[in-house]
């Protein structure tokens, strides 16, 4: 399982603040403890702060210099992308790396593509398009396919292209957990080997009671289904012990008894 | 019409961690040669899949006191040197070829000579004094005795990079502290188990020492006596420490002479039973082919005991990596 620390990001106070004030040490922290805790890649975006490459320049370099953890390079605007992509092979090195993400809307997702392909990149496709989201099983397997199909033809190989089915919540769209479940098992069928599927997990719990609960039984569902990525909250303890049980229990990893220390040290 | 055979290679995503015994005078020890294993990153011998840039290494055993329970098919070509571990292990080296010497404490054993620190001390001193090659030394398996030994065997030892074994799940915690001390590498047993391969691997570790300084035991059997077991075990560990298992990635260790030489395809003579062949044919050959099985699952560091066994899998060895390794 692919676990994708979502906390270096400028829409929490904290971040914003440190982004703002150039303060590097609240990053740093975050990208340690998130290490600590499991993740294999730290998931970086400005937020609402800045939109200034330069500033994501800083954010990308102040992380790589704390941690070796690959790095999800986070933003919705192909200028800041590309900043980042380049922030990151000055200061990341020849570490992996994901962008996250593009949408299937062909004007998003060309350049976001031939980027990927640029930079040896791994690419996060979101199954929308300039319809919005969809509501069925059919239309995310259907864009989940287009965005496939135009990064293999580009030149991505399916280890690198990951297929979000977009989560909804389950407290204001109930209906939608078992589309995204049924997704994610048909998604695996694209290809041999299949795409990478990843899942933004917390709007599973947005504005619910019991978010700890409902995240990991979502997660532990979505493993199930063939999820093998998911941008989360690795400081959430319980999350991360239930994916390492559900990597036994998928027969991903040997059991041992110690197996949730193991897991942490499997990096 | 020609049928388009399908490629089948596999590609891994992980090497097996390489792990170097012995470390001469500029390192801090005294030994003239250094073996290094590991590497791999596809299973053994699968030179067309990815690269082993280690053949796996030969050691040959000596003991600290005379054995008195070995056919006299084994001891005959140490008959000299029995009572000499020193001796024993020169010849080893420069008669028979053997590339680390692997010095079990039997003497410590309570139940035969029930030694104690000093005198294992001094059984290692004079092998460390008698050869150049690296060594592994090898306790006597009761927890208690060899927690009283260890500490002074591995100060003795300083700086010479030596393996030690055995840590169990039940008994690692003086090994690993004197191994991190005295900066030796550790033998990680487990019995035939994979989990507890991968469990004994997470308490050394989760007490600071480094992954990369364990060799694991899986425990081995001799052919005809659950080796199939061991294999499968062997292949699982080795298969997912390729996918990434970094609590498996470490080398293995099979100790093939003790296990092999306590059957009685090795031991009944031919007086006891003639159908079965010469023993002095008959025996090392048992050896040699228990070893030859375990190299395919993924051994990298082999205990053998007999001089015709060792010659033979060392030409095994050759003729295995020859095929595009090396």
């Amino acid at each position: 399982m692919i676990l994708i620390g979502e906390r270096i990001n400028g829409s929490f106070k904290d971040v914003g603040a440190a982004i703002k004030e150039r303060n590097k040490e609240p990053i740093q922290d975050w990208a340690k403890k998130q290490t600590e805790a499991g993740a294999d890649y730290l998931d970086v975006n400005l937020g609402a702060v800045s939109k200034n490459p330069a500033d994501f320049a800083w954010l990308i370099q102040t992380v790589c210099e704390a941690v070796p953890t690959p790095l999800s390079i986070d933003s919705l605007k192909l200028d800041l992308v590309r900043a980042g992509l380049e922030a990151y092979r000055e200061f990341g090195g020849r570490r992996p790396v994901i962008i996250n993400s593009t949408t299937a809307e062909e004007s998003k997702l060309m350049p976001l593509v031939e980027l990927a392909v640029q930079y040896n990149s791994g690419l996060i496709g979101v199954v929308m398009d300039e319809r919005g989201s969809p509501q069925d099983i059919d239309r995310r397997v259907e864009l989940g396919a287009k965005i496939f199909a135009i990064a293999s033809e580009a030149g991505l190989p399916p280890e690198r292209v990951y297929l979000d089915p977009i989560v909804m919540p389950v407290k204001f769209m109930q209906e939608q957990g078992k589309n995204v479940l049924e997704a994610i098992r048909q998604f695996a069928m694209i290809s041999d080997p299949p795409p990478h599927i990843s899942i933004g997990l917390s709007n599973i719990c947005s504005k619910a009671q019991e978010r700890s609960l409902i995240t990991r039984t979502f997660l532990v569902m979505a493993m199930a289904a063939g999820c093998d990525a998911a941008i989360c909250n690795v400081m959430d303890t319980e999350l991360v012990n239930a994916v390492a049980t559900a990597e036994l229990i998928l027969n991903k990893e040997i059991y041992s008894d110690s197996y949730l220390k193991a897991y942490r040290k499997r990096g | 019409m020609p049928v388009a055979i399908p490629d089948v290679k596999k590609t891994w995503t992980n090497a097996i961690n390489v792990v170097t015994l012995g470390a001469t005078r500029e390192e801090g020890g005294t030994r003239t040669s250094k073996v290094t294993v590991g590497g791999a990153t596809s299973l053994s011998f699968h030179h067309f899949e990815g690269t082993m840039p280690h053949p796996p290494a030969i050691a040959m055993e000596v003991w600290d006191i005379a054995p008195t329970d070995w056919p006299q098919i084994l001891t005959e070509p140490f008959a000299d040197v029995l009572n000499d571990p020193g001796l024993w292990a020169k010849k080893c080296v420069e008669q028979y070829g053997a590339e680390l010497i692997c010095l079990r404490l039997m003497g410590c054993d309570p139940i035969r000579g029930n030694r104690g620190p000093q005198e294992a001390v001094q059984a290692v001193k004079r092998v460390l004094a008698s050869v150049g090659v690296p060594l592994i030394i090898w306790g006597t398996g009761n927890d208690e005795k060899d927690n009283e030994i260890f500490p002074a065997v591995a100060e003795a030892a300083a700086g010479e990079n030596c393996l030690l074994g055995t840590i169990t799940e039940d008994n690692y915690k003086t090994l690993v502290a004197v191994c991190t001390a005295y900066k030796h590498k550790l033998i990680a047993e487990s019995p035939c188990d994979v989990n507890i391969a991968k469990q004994v691997n997470i308490l050394a570790t989760d007490m600071g020492f480094k992954p990369e300084d364990i060799v694991i035991y899986p425990t081995s059997a001799a052919l005809g006596y659950g080796l199939e077991y061991v294999y499968s075990i062997m292949e699982r560990a080795r298969l997912a420490a390729l996918r990434g298992d970094k609590m498996l990635s470490q080398p293995m260790i099979c100790d093939i002479g003790i296990e092999t030489w306590g059957v009685k395809e090795a031991k009944a003579s031919e007086q006891e039973l003639p159908e079965w062949g010469e023993q002095k044919e008959r025996a090392p050959l048992w050896e040699a082919t228990t070893a030859y099985i375990y190299l395919l699952t993924g051994a990298d560091l082999l205990v053998l005991r007999h001089p015709r066994a060792v010659a033979s899998v060392r030409q095994a060895i050759q003729q295995l990596m020859g095929a595009g390794g090396g």
